[in-house]
């Protein structure tokens, strides 16, 4: 023990502590302690556990590129135009953190599902497709990656983009060789944040993707219906979220992991 | 020649000229304006600003030919030193390997060659000084900024450093404007000094008439003189001719003010005292009179100055 003796940790503090750790800690060990090691190459062979894993795989990836071609700018836009409604503009790219994913896929159904405001006009389908997969999850995870960027963007402010055009460099060309390097940890952190967010996503993916097996279902949906049919597979799925989530973990804890 | 015109209300209003090649040094106190004046050239600030027979009022930043040395370096941490300087004319169109020669030939003449791969926090103070002066030369501005560029250095880097500048700024072809705390600086740098007070021009002219002649507190302080107003005058004295006494001078001279000593510090063989009067006043004195005369902190006297040891000028020209 370091710093000065003060006493002991009082009782009232310890009990409810420990009893939190082990709320998130318990189930987890459990999840690992029960998984079907002997069958495990079995199930993860089955078509169904491929599908699903090719299916997350792709979407999540496509989801963590569609974030960053759309969310670099905005959050460049954010970090370093002054212009009218910039807290709204904020404030409205939160929002999907703070809402309830079903309610997310509910929205883009109403204005992209085959009767929806915008769906109705387009000469292709958007829902129950790989597009509606990454779509649904782009809308979810972008707020992270936005906020993790924008927030990069501000440590180093703007005074390396004054000196860059005092150079002669203008935006564009200040964004791509001093901005966008000097961001590039959060870019990074973005993108783990958004794939993390885009792997697990289940509720709006379900809502407006559905479930269809080689096509929108992902692992955490395949886990929801194998629950019922095969649990074994459902646990099986489970931990390898577990160890990818944990990795995201692993790549972020300079960042965030550790509060020193 | 580069004319420049600020007028930012409650900040700054100025109008200076200077000829290319031509060195300006700025001088005030903190918050005169001389930074803004240095920004409102880049364009960083709003200004009129003439350069040549070209008109860059309502040129964007990256089309003014400035060279501007930041007061905190601001050397790009991810680039390299070759590649910091090798910036300018890059983004000013030139081919990379075109740009990666004029850096190399400005490292070369900042005689840092030897440090192009090394990042800037892998360089000393002074390092990173000459490679931000470097790159600021290496666009071939039409004019050179330059705010506080010795600040945060060691005072033995800060000599070499100024040396080295003088001799690039006698080769720079442009207009050079450095802003500076130092009085050597505007001494050994500078063909001009530009005074600026309270947002305003308060004096311009050569080195030795303003060190000689100051017209702001500041400046006299800067060059170590006594300065009062006398009605339509300035009287300029130095520390050593003031006379110390502890009771009121006989004699029927005007130049005699009574205040409380603020402080005693050595100063070379001299012992200085700072003076509360008003204005408040310096005078040297021997160690021997200070310990006879008793002064301490807090004390009141009496200091008076000669006539003939005193020179007075216009306040205004």
């Amino acid at each position: 023990m370091t710093g000065p003796r003060l006493g002991r940790a009082p009782t009232v503090l310890l009990v409810p502590a420990v009893v939190g750790v082990a709320l998130l800690v318990v189930p987890l060990v459990t999840l690992v302690l029960d998984t079907p090691w002997r069958t495990l190459p079995a199930h993860l062979g089955s078509e169904a556990v491929r599908e699903a894993l090719g299916i997350t795989a792709l979407s999540s990836l496509l989801t963590v590129v569609g974030c960053v071609v759309l969310g670099t700018p905005l959050a460049w836009l954010l970090a370093r135009v002054d212009f009218r409604g910039r807290r709204v503009v904020r404030a409205l790219v939160l929002v999907p953190l703070v809402l309830p994913p079903v309610v997310a896929g509910v929205a883009l159904v109403t204005a992209l599902g085959r009767s929806g405001l915008i769906g109705q006009h387009l000469p292709f389908s958007v829902p129950y497709t790989m597009t509606g997969v990454v779509l649904a999850h782009t809308f979810v995870s972008l707020p992270f990656y936005v906020l993790a960027v924008e927030g990069a963007l501000r440590t180093h402010g703007a005074s390396y983009d004054v000196v860059a055009a005092t150079l002669g460099a203008d935006r564009w060309t200040a964004f791509r060789r001093v901005t966008l390097p000097l961001a590039a940890p959060g870019v990074l952190a973005g993108s783990a944040l958004a794939w993390a967010r885009s792997l697990g996503e289940f509720g709006a993916t379900i809502t407006f993707a559905g479930n269809y097996p080689g096509t929108t279902q992902t692992m955490p949906s395949l886990i929801y219906v194998a629950l019922n049919s095969d649990p074994a597979v459902a646990r099986t799925l489970s931990l390898i979220l577990l160890v990818l989530s944990v990795g995201v973990l692993v790549l972020l804890r300079e960042r965030w992991a550790v509060a020193r | 020649m580069m004319r420049v015109e600020v007028d930012l209300p409650g900040r700054v209003r100025a109008d200076v000229t200077a000829e290319a090649g031509e060195v300006l040094v700025v001088i005030g106190p903190n918050g005169a304006g001389k930074s803004t004046l240095l920004r409102a050239i880049a364009g960083l600030e709003p200004g009129r600003v003439q350069v040549g027979d070209a008109d860059w009022t309502d040129l964007d930043v990256p089309q003014r030919r400035v060279g501007y040395v930041f007061q905190d370096q601001s050397l790009f941490p991810h680039l390299s030193a070759l590649d910091n300087v090798a910036f300018g004319p890059r983004a000013r169109g030139r081919s990379r390997a075109d740009a990666e020669r004029v850096a190399r030939h400005w490292l070369e003449r900042f005689g840092i060659a030897d440090l192009a791969g090394r990042r800037p926090r892998e360089l000393s103070g002074g390092q990173a000084q000459r490679v931000a002066i470097a790159r600021a030369l290496a666009t071939e501005p039409e004019v050179l900024l330059l705010d506080e560029p010795f600040s945060g250095l060691d005072v033995s880097v800060q000599m070499a450093l100024r040396i080295e500048l003088g001799r690039h700024l006698s080769d720079f072809p442009g207009v050079a404007l450095l802003v500076t705390h130092d009085a050597i600086d505007a001494l050994t740098l500078a063909d001009r000094v530009l005074v600026l007070d309270d947002g305003a021009v308060a004096q311009v002219g050569r080195p030795a008439e303003v060190a000689a002649e100051p017209r702001t507190p500041h400046v006299a302080r800067l060059v170590g003189l006594n300065l009062v107003a006398d009605g339509e005058e300035m009287i300029a004295f130095t520390p050593d001719s003031v006379v110390v006494s502890l009771h009121e001078p006989e004699g029927s001279t005007r130049l005699r003010w009574r205040g409380t000593i603020a402080s005693l510090a050595p100063h070379g063989d001299a012992v200085r005292l700072l003076v509360h009067a008003s204005p408040d006043l310096l005078a040297d004195l021997t160690p021997a009179a200070a310990v006879e005369l008793g002064l301490v902190p807090g004390r009141e006297v009496w200091l008076s100055a000669k006539a003939t040891a005193v020179s007075r000028y216009a306040a205004r020209r």
